[in-house]
């Protein structure tokens, strides 16, 4: 019987892994807007509108994480058949825009739910299973879309209420990724799994504010777990704090002794130009999935950036939770990445 | 203060016809269910705020919007049981209102 | 142009209210439409709605609180003609207009465009 010599866990909630598990490709397809915003020449493909010719919102954001999915594939000179383990997310109901992807890959499938954190948690339960042996190659993805989201979240689309200024937009668009080994690509070199964190916000349009204490509990404990500083890291990114949300996480990180200003950027900031008209910023699992995998990913090819870490974030409410006036946890994954 | 704005335009269109109120609301509803049809709206609702939905014309948009979002899930089951869902509040407390204030009046 | 005058500044108002409440407070505007009926519904049944109709015209039909106050008249009315029962069969005769044109224009408007988003 085998038995494992080597501890992986690292301090309380890390993860240090010993092989070389890579982001092997990666793919993403984005919405119009997000198209028109300053990461446009990062994306493979921008969609025109929001519904590309299908019959509802939902089935449009479903066809941007197959198209996605197969971009990777093809990028990996990899089919279907040679994926081990398809890992994908989303944020509508019952996950149905990745359990209706995985019907079209037909490859093994585990469906997780992180709300924006997916992918993330894809990309840490990848590399952890692919680590441990269970997989050779894995393929996860995420997606969001900005319509599907507001129809079931908060209002039809078509509604007329004022947003406020701190109100996130919700991107439109999806990623995904092949990892395994023996190829060119960012490795993931150590993964802090988040706990949920409640800072007791109830307004779901507030959710940067309310994710930010999940985003400065898993960095801090990240640092903790395996000593290091934020100098170690070339850049620190969040997925949707948006700009409200990114100065908490700082504040919160400062008064713990960290300082992260000097590298820290956050996706959601990052997607959009200010005149887009998106309040302080995206949200989403497409946040951190598109600006991670269309413009840092090119980054750390062209190693422009060598060690990153992904912070990406969620909020773990449901419209139901909102009516009945429960606050809204939160919860944060980091994955460290190097080439 | 954008409410100032958009009221204007429908006084334009609702005095000439004070004597009977019931077509300027119908017409008002039709504007509104239309503007929300071609998808502006919302846009306009950004900008205009209270002053776009306190009037019938909010309650037009949102039993429009819900119609038209929900129609994909069935006429019958999406835009039929769907309509109302956020207009709802307003029909039923407006009726228990009523119903106090009927109740008291031709009891007094 | 006095009318115009009068809607206006009482249509703003009734408005400025509302987005005083949207800004300021928590409450959806669901809460806040709701809260207007009812407001309407009262000032109805205390007789003043009509007389702000008067003076403003369109600008105190046109917000839903307008919506209450046709409810609460309607329900009045019927009861003074035949009693009691009346506060029921009488309730929706004076806003039958606005609710059936929303079903029938919304239902139209669903029939023949998609959401854009």
């Amino acid at each position: 019987m085998q038995t494992l010599t080597v501890e992986r866990k690292i301090g309380k909630q890390s993860v240090l892994l010993e092989k070389d598990i890579m982001l092997l490709s990666s793919a993403t397809v984005a919405g119009p807007k997000e198209g028109l915003g300053p990461l446009s020449a990062d994306f493979d493909r921008i969609c025109s509108d929001n519904i590309i010719k299908e019959k509802s919102f939902e089935r449009a954001e479903c066809h941007m994480l197959e198209e996605a999915c197969y971009l990777a594939l093809g990028k990996a000179k990899l089919t279907p058949e040679d994926i081990d383990l398809f890992i994908a997310g989303d944020l509508l109901n019952q996950v149905v825009t990745a359990s209706f992807c995985a019907r079209k890959l037909a490859i093994p499938f585990l469906g997780i739910y992180g709300a924006c954190s997916t992918f993330a948690e894809g990309l840490s339960l990848g590399a952890m299973l692919i680590e441990g042996g269970f997989a050779k190659h894995i393929l996860t993805g995420t997606s969001s879309h900005n319509c599907s989201a507001e129809r079931q979240y908060r209002y039809p689309t078509e509604y007329g209420f004022q947003r406020p200024g701190y109100a996130q937009w919700t991107a439109t668009g999806a990623g995904a990724v092949v990892l395994g080994s023996g190829g060119e690509g960012p490795r993931v070199e150590s993964i802090t799994t988040g706990k949920v964190v409640d800072t007791g916000i109830k307004d779901p349009l507030a959710l940067g504010t309310a994710m930010a204490g999940a985003a400065a509990d898993t960095i801090y404990n990240h640092f903790r777990d395996l000593d290091r500083n934020p100098s170690y890291y070339n850049i620190i990114l969040t997925g949707d704090l948006g700009g409200v949300g990114k100065k908490l996480n700082e504040d919160i990180l400062a008064a713990k002794g960290y300082d992260i200003q000097a590298n820290y950027a956050d996706c959601g900031v990052l997607l959009y130009y200010p005149h887009q008209k998106a309040g302080p910023g995206a949200s989403g699992c497409a946040s951190s999935a598109l600006v991670f995998l269309g413009h840092f990913y090119r980054k750390m090819m062209a190693k422009e950036l060598r060690k990153v870490l992904l912070v990406a974030t969620g909020a773990l409410h449901s419209p139901t939770t909102v009516l009945q006036q429960e606050s809204i946890p939160c919860i944060a994954h980091a994955v460290s990445l190097e080439i | 203060m954008f409410g100032q704005l958009i009221l204007n335009i429908y006084v334009s269109l609702g005095v000439p016809q004070q004597e009977a109120g019931n077509p300027t609301v119908a017409t008002v509803i039709f504007i509104a269910a239309s503007l929300t049809a071609a998808g502006v709206f919302d846009n306009i609702a950004q900008l205009a705020g209270a002053g776009i939905a306190v009037p019938v014309t909010g309650f037009a948009n949102s039993v429009t919007s819900m119609a038209m979002e929900f129609r994909r899930e069935g006429l019958v089951t999406g835009t039929g049981s769907k309509m109302f869902a956020l207009a709802g509040s307003i029909i039923v407390f407006g009726v228990v209102t009523a119903f106090v204030v009927g109740l008291i009046s031709a009891l007094i | 142009m006095g009318n115009y005058l009068t809607a206006f500044i009482v249509g703003g108002v009734i408005c400025i209210i509302g987005q005083l409440l949207f800004d300021l407070t928590p409450l959806t505007p669901g809460h806040i439409l709701t809260g207007f009926t009812i407001g309407g519904g009262i000032l109805g049944g205390l007789g003043l709605y009509d007389r702000l109709i008067d003076f403003a015209g369109a600008g105190a039909l046109l917000p839903i609180s307008s919506f209450g106050n046709s409810l609460a008249k309607g329900a009045m009315s019927e009861a003074a003609r035949t009693g009691v029962i009346g506060v029921l069969t009488g309730m929706f005769e004076l806003t039958s207009t606005g609710i059936t044109a929303a079903i029938i224009f919304g239902f139209i408007m669903a029939l023949c465009f998609k959401p854009k988003g």
